[in-house]
């Protein structure tokens, strides 16, 4: 047996920073101001339960378009020699130095009225808005979270020999067949990875539809603006949001296992 | 054994950047034959197998099978299946699925694809394992697995890229056996890769040594073993005493200053030649009938026979016999004039001769400089006006190895290492010429390495003098 005392550090910092925090966001959901058990800051939060579908609907388009914009990307830099991929994966990282606020600030500066990408497309004639809606909302989340998508796909995908893609061939595989019988079968743990790691912080995160959304809010954004003001209320959707990632994590994991097996 | 070429290569020629690959391969394998492509790591004997599968496209020269141009045709249109070299089973798919993943694509019938892959499993000694995971096998079984998935396919071509290496000895043997014994049962060609001399001799109809991306020799083993074409197939298959020597006339050789008979003909009077004994050819003979007179250095028993070193001279000989030696004796030793196998040499000169104009030269140094393949040499103790042109004759043992890895050429191929009972003799090759060097330590070949040249060992006469004298 290893040395059990080695993980105490590591017992404590969960504790303190997850256990005791989950806890007192639970306490806080069920209860009132007076300390009372009571479920009315879940009636409160369904007050916002329109802008908590939006954010759902907002995380799933932006996960998609990552994983559209990834999987080939991820696979082409699985196939280039080793110290090439380090290199485009530096690269790929290196907006990620960068201050969060910062690179979505930049977002609102190319995308803003009379901004650049506005007047090259006045220029043509095109005259739409490019901020303030939800497309621009998506854009904004696409660029935060596609290294997220890109590190695990790729991560699984270099790890598939060269050798099966030839075999696949040698029995009589098209480039479409090599696709559909190997290479994605045996990206999938990949997929759901950069699934998970797009989806969860999408889902919640906020200032991204604050900046780029205008009136268009996401519920992480929700979340602080309540949280000021009402704890319990904060406390009760911080909790729904929750309970509905660990819903689509497990729901993630079992596709996960099926796909796997069933191929 | 059908003697119509099922599969033909055509001056194949394949290079990787600057480095030739495969340089000018002509082969015909013939159909339902068990053939072998034999050598040490580097000749290229992977990358033909690689071109008949389809994964890479020679530079030049053509592929045929049945007669057909296949040089473009991709992987999957060819009749033709690879076991691989580290087996390449989908770790997603369980024993079954992996074998019937070739059906399957052929989009045929489920319960005809069940028959064979049943069928299939139970020839490879595998019934029952359908559902295991490949992952849950051993490494005897996964290549059973991997041969499987070739076979249901039912091409007419079966790559086998060293299947065996990752094997351990006893299983290694007992599946040569089973290989060779799957071969005959099921009719197929089967086109084997190996750098295990022992495997090739014990397996193929025919096999094929490489050597430097060339062909060296194509034969039945037998042929390969007691008709060895060169040096360097004498010397990768099997054990040999390889020895200079020189033909004196028809059936008369010279080795270590002695003339014996020998049954070749043929060659140029007085031209220097390899002479090819194999241990067990050598016999122990009385004093008074002996060819040669040596001490036994080193008895080892090897089970059947002991292998003994003894020194004649200066030179080593390996000799099996079934009587043992004392170490310290004098012995006798007599070779029959057929077990004598004369070749030329791999290198057509026994020296480096190279013409060098003096780049220039210091006079007070007394060194004068040359520029060989475009790197400057120093010949250190040597004065020649700038200009002169010079004949230079440089001996095998003129050569080195750089000992601090900067040698006067650097990344110089080697090509061949022959042990000759004094020291090996290496065949280099550098951007625009072969080398031939004399070593007593062992290199590795297929790498590149710096030399040296010790001027001081050469022979320099001048062909013409500089215009500019003093």
């Amino acid at each position: 047996m290893k040395n059990k005392r080695t993980s105490y550090p590591y017992l404590l910092w969960m504790l303190i920073f997850t256990i005791v925090p989950i806890a007192m966001v639970i306490y806080y959901a069920f209860t009132d101001e007076s300390g009372k058990f009571s479920l009315s800051s879940f009636v409160n939060a369904s007050d916002y339960s329109e802008i908590f579908l939006y954010s759902l609907l907002v995380a799933l388009i932006s996960t998609a378009i990552c994983l559209v914009l990834a999987y080939p990307l991820s696979f082409r830099i699985s196939r280039c020699s080793k110290s090439k991929q380090r290199m485009i994966i530096m690269f790929l990282m290196v907006p990620m130095w960068m201050n969060f606020l910062l690179r979505i600030y930049a977002w609102v500066l190319i995308l803003q009225n009379y901004g650049p990408l506005d007047m090259i497309l006045s220029f043509f004639g095109i005259d739409i808005t490019l901020i303030g809606n939800t497309s621009a909302v998506v854009v904004g989340m696409v660029y935060e979270f596609l290294p997220f998508m890109i590190l695990p796909l790729h991560t699984v995908m270099s790890k598939i020999d060269n050798s099966l893609i030839e075999a696949a061939q040698d029995l009589g595989s098209n480039s479409f067949y090599v696709f559909k019988k190997v290479i994605f079968p045996l990206s999938i743990p990949g997929i759901i990875s950069g699934i998970t790691m797009v989806f969860v912080p999408t889902a919640s995160t906020f200032l991204v539809a604050q900046y780029l959304g205008g009136t268009q809010f996401m519920i992480g954004d929700v979340i602080e603006r309540v949280f000021q003001s009402d704890h319990h209320t904060g406390s009760a959707i911080a909790l729904v949001l929750m309970v509905v990632i660990l819903g689509f994590l497990v729901f993630m994991n079992r596709f996960g296992d099926e796909e796997a097996v069933g191929v | 054994m059908g003697k119509n070429a099922i599969l033909s290569l055509k001056d194949i020629y394949f290079n990787y950047g600057n480095e030739v690959i495969l340089n000018g391969i002509n082969l015909d394998i013939y159909d339902k034959e068990f053939i072998t492509l034999l050598g040490p790591s580097g000749c290229g004997k992977t990358t033909t197998l690689r071109i008949i599968a389809g994964f890479e496209t020679p530079k030049s020269g053509e592929v045929y099978f049945e007669n057909k141009l296949i040089n473009d045709l991709p992987p999957y249109k060819r009749s033709i299946n690879t076991v691989f070299q580290k087996y390449a089973l989908f770790p997603h798919l369980n024993v079954f699925d992996n074998v019937a993943f070739g059906l399957k694509l052929k989009k045929m019938p489920k319960k005809e694809i069940e028959k064979k892959v049943k069928h299939m499993l139970s020839i490879v000694d595998l019934k029952g394992y359908e559902k295991r995971s490949v992952s849950a096998l051993s490494g005897g079984q996964q290549q059973r697995v991997a041969i499987a998935r070739a076979l249901v396919c039912d091409p007419d071509v079966v790559l086998l890229d060293e299947p065996l290496g990752a094997l351990d000895l006893k299983l290694r043997k007992d599946m040569q056996l089973e290989l060779k014994q799957l071969q005959q049962k099921t009719q197929k060609t089967f086109i084997y890769v190996t750098h295990d001399q022992e495997e090739a001799l014990t397996m193929s109809d025919r096999v094929v040594v490489m050597n430097n991306g060339s062909i060296a020799q194509i034969g039945t083993p037998e042929d390969i073993y007691n008709e060895p074409s060169d040096a360097f197939v004498a010397d990768f298959i099997g054990e040999a005493n390889i020895i200079n020597g020189i033909m004196i006339d028809d059936c008369r050789v010279k080795i270590l200053q002695k003339e014996i008979p020998c049954v070749d003909t043929g060659f140029k009077k007085n031209s220097p030649v390899d002479v090819v004994i194999r241990p067990e050819d050598i016999e122990v003979v009385d004093k008074d009938k002996a060819q040669f007179i040596g001490v036994v250095e080193d008895t080892v028993f090897k089970g059947v026979h002991f292998e003994m070193s003894v020194m004649c001279g200066k030179c080593l000989w390996l000799i099996h016999s079934t009587v043992a030696q004392k170490v310290g004796d004098t012995i006798g030793m007599y070779i029959e004039p057929d077990n004598i196998h004369i070749m030329n040499k791999l290198f057509a000169t026994s020296n480096n001769e190279l013409d060098l104009s003096v780049y220039y030269s210091d006079k007070d140094d007394n060194t004068t400089t040359v520029l060989i393949e475009g790197n400057e040499v120093t010949i250190k103790d040597k004065f020649f006006e700038e200009g002169t042109l010079l004949h230079v004759v440089l001996p095998p043992e003129a050569l080195s190895i750089a000992g601090d890895g900067v040698g006067n050429l650097d990344e110089v191929y080697i090509e061949s290492v022959i042990w000759k009972g004094e020291h090996n003799e290496i065949i280099l090759e550098s951007d625009e010429r072969k080398w031939i060097m004399q070593s007593d330590t062992d290199e590795q070949v297929a790498t590149y390495v710096p030399i040296t040249f010790d001027f001081s060992k050469a022979d320099i006469s001048v062909i013409s003098e500089g215009e500019n004298e003093e």
